[in-house]
């Protein structure tokens, strides 16, 4: 178990040192989702109360489309110089470096997303009616959702030909029930006319069963010839 | 074998044309709906054999993933064996019988159909031994999606003239089978896009994260009410036997024209896989002889 998160932390530390150093993803996400974010407003010009009904939906197709483009360069690094079959054959566990991706990548949509949502609130004009802390486990956990599947089908696409459009491919239906989760989580907090306790419940479920399927494949997937 | 085929399909097409015989002009009109909801007699055997195929499509998969090691082969005997055993015993207990029958379920019901993931583990996996039960796994995909296009398509043709509208967005059944085709349609594609050795794994990977995905969108959708009339087996909507028979008989044809697809569609794959492994064996060959022939005189043979 040491070992797992010994090699989990370095990974992820060297990670994050190279996103630090050449901000790659981080640069394209945020322009990325800033253009969404205006053809969204340009789309869409809706009155306050209009907005709220909206916006759940929005938000979370923005924040979908960015989580893409970053997750699609996860991988990409470690196919120069073959590094990936080098971990293929070191007897570091195969989870431990799903792992660093998935946090890695969660650290990176997290700091997208606290940077977009002002952006949202600014153009919308938006004004929370429910309880506003509830937003908090729904973005954790949704981005969780997208996160987790996202690194493991970026993996999965490695292998195919074209793998750049296959990864949404992949992702999009199996993260239908939990964009549901968000979009309407989101929704009814922003309006306030229904409880979200139920998709944080959902969003919960999603993420458990998810990760440990995750986590029970990547193995088969990495070792796969 | 090859023999049954041709006789397989006369008798497929004669209990077709009986089962649309049967839907045309045996079968009763219904009161409400007038002539139109004949389309069950295509729409639900339709549904019902493209999820039959999908899930032998996941059985398969599951079955092809645990056999990489042994340790994992022995653990998922004894996990379908126990979920076969705790499934009916959990149907059985009162407090949940009494739940399932205020849901409109029949425990018997519900318990056969969790015997049945038992008792398909073990008859695929004595059918189709080793690549074979990849090969399943592109078939059913296959014809499932195919059976699923047509639910798909007869369902609003249906539900434009009895609901008004051709597509209910909250409907639990609609969104459900929706997002289970484009599952499988991924599934396709991904398999279309990978063609390398690793390609059964990563399909059938994505086959298990499809049917894990299924019943969260079914529950998520659950919470709003359903406009889909309730279901007529094992459940509380209500038919007149005449129309059941029919139903059952359209099924049976579905069923047959299902298998005989997937037969013939099953040959072929194994046929394609056989020629490339001829292929492959011939380059390889071809490549030794090649390889000898550049090799200095006297060292071909250490």
């Amino acid at each position: 178990m040491n070992a797992l998160w010994a090699v989990t932390l370095a990974t992820l530390v060297k990670d994050i040192r190279l996103e630090w150093r050449s901000k790659d993803a981080l640069n394209s996400m945020l322009f990325f989702s800033l253009l969404v974010v205006v053809i969204f407003v340009f789309s869409f010009d809706p009155l306050a109360e209009e907005s709220r009904h909206i916006v759940g939906g929005l938000v979370w197709v923005a924040f979908l489309f960015a989580a893409v483009v970053a997750l699609n360069q996860t991988w990409a690094r470690e196919l120069h110089n073959q590094v990936l079959d080098a971990y293929r054959v070191s007897p570091a566990p195969a989870n431990a470096l799903f792992l660093a991706k998935v946090l890695g990548n969660f650290l990176l949509v997290s700091v997208l997303e606290a940077l977009m949502t002002p952006l949202f609130v600014i153009f919308y004009n938006l004004r929370v009616l429910g309880p506003a802390w509830q937003l908090i486990p729904i973005a954790f956990l949704g981005t969780w959702a997208l996160v987790v599947n996202g690194t493991f089908f970026a993996a999965m696409s490695l292998r195919t030909r074209s793998r750049e459009i296959m990864l949404p491919l992949l992702l999009f239906p199996i993260s239908i029930p939990a964009l549901l989760g968000m979009v309407a989580g989101t929704t009814s907090i922003l309006t306030g006319e229904n409880s979200a306790h139920f998709y944080i419940v959902l969003l919960l479920t999603y993420d458990v069963v998810f990760t440990t399927a995750c986590l029970a494949l990547f193995g088969m997937i990495l070792h796969a010839e | 074998m090859k023999r049954l085929f041709p006789i397989l399909s006369i008798l497929t097409a004669g209990l077709l044309a009986y089962a649309t015989y049967q839907a045309l002009a045996v079968a009763p009109t219904d009161a409400q709906q007038g002539d139109v909801y004949r389309i069950i007699y295509y729409h639900v055997p339709s549904a019902w054999t493209a999820f039959l195929l999908f899930f032998i499509n996941f059985i398969a998969s599951i079955q092809y993933l645990a056999n990489t090691k042994e340790s994992t082969q022995r653990a998922a005997k004894w996990i379908v064996i126990g979920v076969g055993v705790l499934g009916v015993f959990v149907t059985f207990l009162p407090q949940v019988q009494q739940q399932l029958v205020a849901a409109g379920m029949r425990p018997s019901a519900l318990a056969t159909t969790v015997l049945c993931i038992p008792a398909f583990y073990f008859l695929v996996g004595r059918l189709f031994p080793g690549q074979r039960l990849d090969v399943l796994g592109v078939t059913t995909a296959e014809v499932g999606v195919v059976f699923c296009t047509i639910v798909l398509v007869t369902g609003p043709i249906w539900a434009r003239p009895v609901w008004g509208i051709w597509w209910a967005p909250g409907d639990i059944r609609l969104t459900s089978t929706l997002v289970l085709w484009l599952i499988y349609v991924s599934y396709l594609v991904l398999r279309r896009f990978s063609q390398s050795a690793q390609t059964q794994m990563l399909a059938a990977a994505l086959a298990v994260f499809g049917a894990l995905d299924v019943p969260l969108v079914y529950f998520s959708i659950w919470f709003f009410r359903t406009q889909h009339p309730q279901p007529v087996i094992g459940g509380g909507g209500s038919m007149d036997p005449r129309m059941l028979q029919v139903l059952l008989i359209s099924w049976m044809a579905f069923l047959c024209f299902a298998f005989l697809v997937c037969w013939s569609r099953f040959r072929l794959e194994l046929l394609h896989r056989e020629i490339e492994e001829a292929h492959a064996m011939e380059s390889l060959v071809g490549a030794g002889v090649a390889a000898k022939a550049s090799l200095p005189l006297g060292r071909s043979s250490p």
